[in-house]
């Protein structure tokens, strides 16, 4: 699958597209297509989002899956710091990303 | 310490009230991301991995209470509850808001600080000795010379727009403590004849082509230093690289002149600029100098320790350093603790620090670029106190210089750049040498991680470093040996292929272990290398 994903211009958060608007969540990211960078260019001229960039994922039971492990860490925060992951209750959680 | 006059507290305030209109203009629309991003570098907002990051200007590593006191305030309020400082001996916020980014300069106006001069092509924040000012061995206290380049170069028109980005360090001690022959020009402030002066060195640097500084000048006398850095500069200027960010540095200009070709030329335009008139007035280097001067130290005092607690004596091995005054103290303290991420502080210690500062060290720390903090006053007989007080705040690991006070750069968990993680080595290393009780036994050992060829964390010049690269998507860790940012300044060499994330952590220990079955007496492991030369070293790890 392709996601689009960017960081929102006021707050700097990760953000993914969700198909009809930005989530902070990666388990909400769509399979943008072939349509990534032509919504990423709308979001940024709408200054909605910043940096917007497509990358290639895979989707899995626990839901889309960055390719590459820099996404990967996007998605889920610093693994070094559990606690201000998306899932700071799961101290397993940076095995998500290796 | 410096105190702002009202030209500097003018600069600063409408440097930030120009940045809050200019991110008013940006989130209006009214700027692009792409007219702004100049801007907002202009003021050390990064966008980096996870959201803005602010890097903070601590000039020349000195901060007074009342400043570290506001470093904690913002990362309570702004940012997620901590700091990290920097290789450069700065500090930098991981997730800050555009929309907070005005209102975090105007807090920082208010204690004498900024983010100006922290990115961008222009010459960066000056280093210094950690200890400067403090230290036994110095020629000069070399903070005013680093305050005169500081005022020389901010918002300096010629030098906005470099070629690349430009760091001057600036030493007064034969013991080099700041790397000062890995940066685009190093000063040695040395006295001859009673004469204070500086030996030049030009064109040094990290990255992905390290280069230790050659010495382009033996001596440029005290009121013609700023000067002789000019005319380094305006050569630079005009013939560096702008065609390729990769060649853009100085230490390629100089190495593709030849040392002597750009030694003549600097000459040549210091020969010019001499007819100019342009070295800054020695009033204003006394005047500076003033705000340096030595604090009214307490005489008589007692230079005994009580030793008896073995945790405590330790600590003052590792820890604290000679003052040049009798019954005072340089105290560091470690932000490596085993298992912690170096450079971090939470917002409580970054207080509490500030506290100790005001009540131990005459209000005033120091951040080193090895990513930890002085307090550089210290009563001998406060010792034992400072370090109880450490000790229940997490801050009193007795670490300085060994195997587990590691640099790390903040790697692939923040920095977009990255290509691999350096925390994670970082710590699982630490807790490895700590679980085998090896790192006791040791001594002195400088370990160094990047997650990049960019080299923030000075891998190169790691007694041992490790440099982060991605293969195909994969972690993976290259070994390099016998690097130094020391006076014997060197730059290491790799072992051979690299590792994966637990395959590294080994490879140290191998490496660890080898020295330790063959060096003498008390020899550190970088002269131990230095003696055997690699073979035994790739013997051990890939034989």
């Amino acid at each position: 699958m392709k996601i689009l994903t960017a960081n929102d211009l006021a707050t700097g958060d990760v953000v993914w597209w969700a198909g009809d608007g930005w989530s902070r969540l990666i388990v909400e990211a769509y399979d943008v297509g072939e349509k990534g960078e032509d919504i990423g260019r709308r979001e940024e001229a709408a200054r909605r989002v910043i940096g917007a960039y497509v990358i290639d994922g895979e989707q899995t039971a626990d839901g889309p899956r960055p390719a590459h492990i820099k996404d990967r860490i996007r998605g889920l925060g610093p693994t070094v710091r559990p606690d201000l992951t998306l899932k700071p209750a799961d101290p397993d959680i940076g095995k998500w990303v290796i | 310490m410096y105190q702002y006059d009202n030209y500097d507290q003018a600069m600063v305030d409408a440097r930030v009230d120009e940045f809050r209109d200019q991110v008013k203009r940006r989130l209006e629309g009214k700027l692009t991301e792409d007219q702004f991003r100049p801007l907002r570098l202009m003021n050390g907002l990064y966008l980096q991995l996870h959201a803005y990051m602010l890097r903070v200007a601590v000039p020349y590593g000195t901060l007074s209470a009342k400043q570290m006191r506001m470093l904690g305030h913002i990362a309570r309020k702004y940012d997620k509850g901590y700091g990290h400082f920097t290789t450069r001996q700065n500090i930098q916020y991981n997730w800050i808001k555009l929309s907070d980014a005005p209102d975090i300069l105007a807090d920082l106006a208010s204690v004498e600080m900024h983010a100006i001069q922290t990115s961008g092509n222009c010459i960066r924040n000056i280093s210094s000795d950690q200890y400067a000012g403090v230290a036994a061995d110095e020629v000069v206290d070399p903070r005013p010379w680093a305050e005169l380049l500081r005022q020389w170069s901010s918002f300096h028109p010629e030098f906005s727009y470099l070629p690349r980005k430009f760091k001057i360090a600036v030493i007064a001690s034969e013991q080099d403590r700041a790397a000062m022959r890995l940066h685009d020009i190093g000063l040695e402030l040395v006295k001859r004849d009673g004469v204070v002066g500086a030996r030049v060195f030009a064109g040094g640097g990290m990255g992905r082509t390290p280069m230790v500084a050659p010495e382009i000048n033996d001596f440029v006398t005290e009121d013609e230093i700023v000067s002789y850095v000019e005319a380094c500069l305006r050569v630079y200027n005009r013939y560096g690289r702008r065609d390729n960010k990769y060649k853009a540095r100085i230490k390629i200009l100089v190495h593709e002149l030849g040392v002597e070709e750009y030694r003549r030329q600097v000459a040549e335009e210091f020969a010019h600029m001499k007819t100019l008139g342009l070295n800054p007035p020695t009033e204003e280097l006394a005047r500076i100098a003033a705000y340096f001067a030595d604090p009214v130290y307490e005489t008589g005092l007692s230079d005994d320790l009580d030793r008896s607690d073995p945790d405590f004596a330790l600590w003052l091995d590792r820890n604290v350093v000679a003052h040049k005054q009798p019954g005072y103290a340089i105290a560091n303290i470690s932000l490596k603790p085993v298992g912690g991420i170096p450079g971090d502080a939470s917002a409580e210690q970054i207080e509490l620090m500030a506290d100790l500062a005001e009540r131990y060290s005459m209000d005033e720390l120091r951040v080193t670029h090895a990513q930890n903090i002085v307090l550089p006053y210290v009563k001998k007989a406060d010792l034992y106190t400072l370090w109880r007080e450490l000790e229940a705040a997490g801050l009193g690991e007795a670490n300085i210089d060994q195997i587990t006070d590691i640099i790390a750069c903040p790697g692939l968990d923040y920095c977009s750049l990255a290509n691999a993680r350096s925390i994670p080595v970082a710590q699982k290393i630490a807790q490895r040498f700590t679980d085998n009780g090896k790192e006791a036994t040791i001594g002195e050992l400088k370990l160094k991680i990047s997650g990049c060829i960019n080299a923030c964390g000075h891998h190169h010049a790691g007694h041992i470093g490790i440099l982060g690269v991605d293969r195909k998507g994969v972690e993976n860790y290259q070994l390099l040996l016998g690097g130094s940012g020391a006076e014997d300044c060197s730059l290491g060499t790799i072992t051979g292929p690299g590792f994966d994330e637990n395959g590294i952590v080994d490879a140290v220990e191998k490496v660890a272990d080898l020295y330790l079955a063959q060096r003498n007496d008390d020899e550190r492991f970088l002269d131990t290398y230095r003696r055997l030369g690699m073979a035994p070293f790739k013997e051990a790890l890939y034989g």
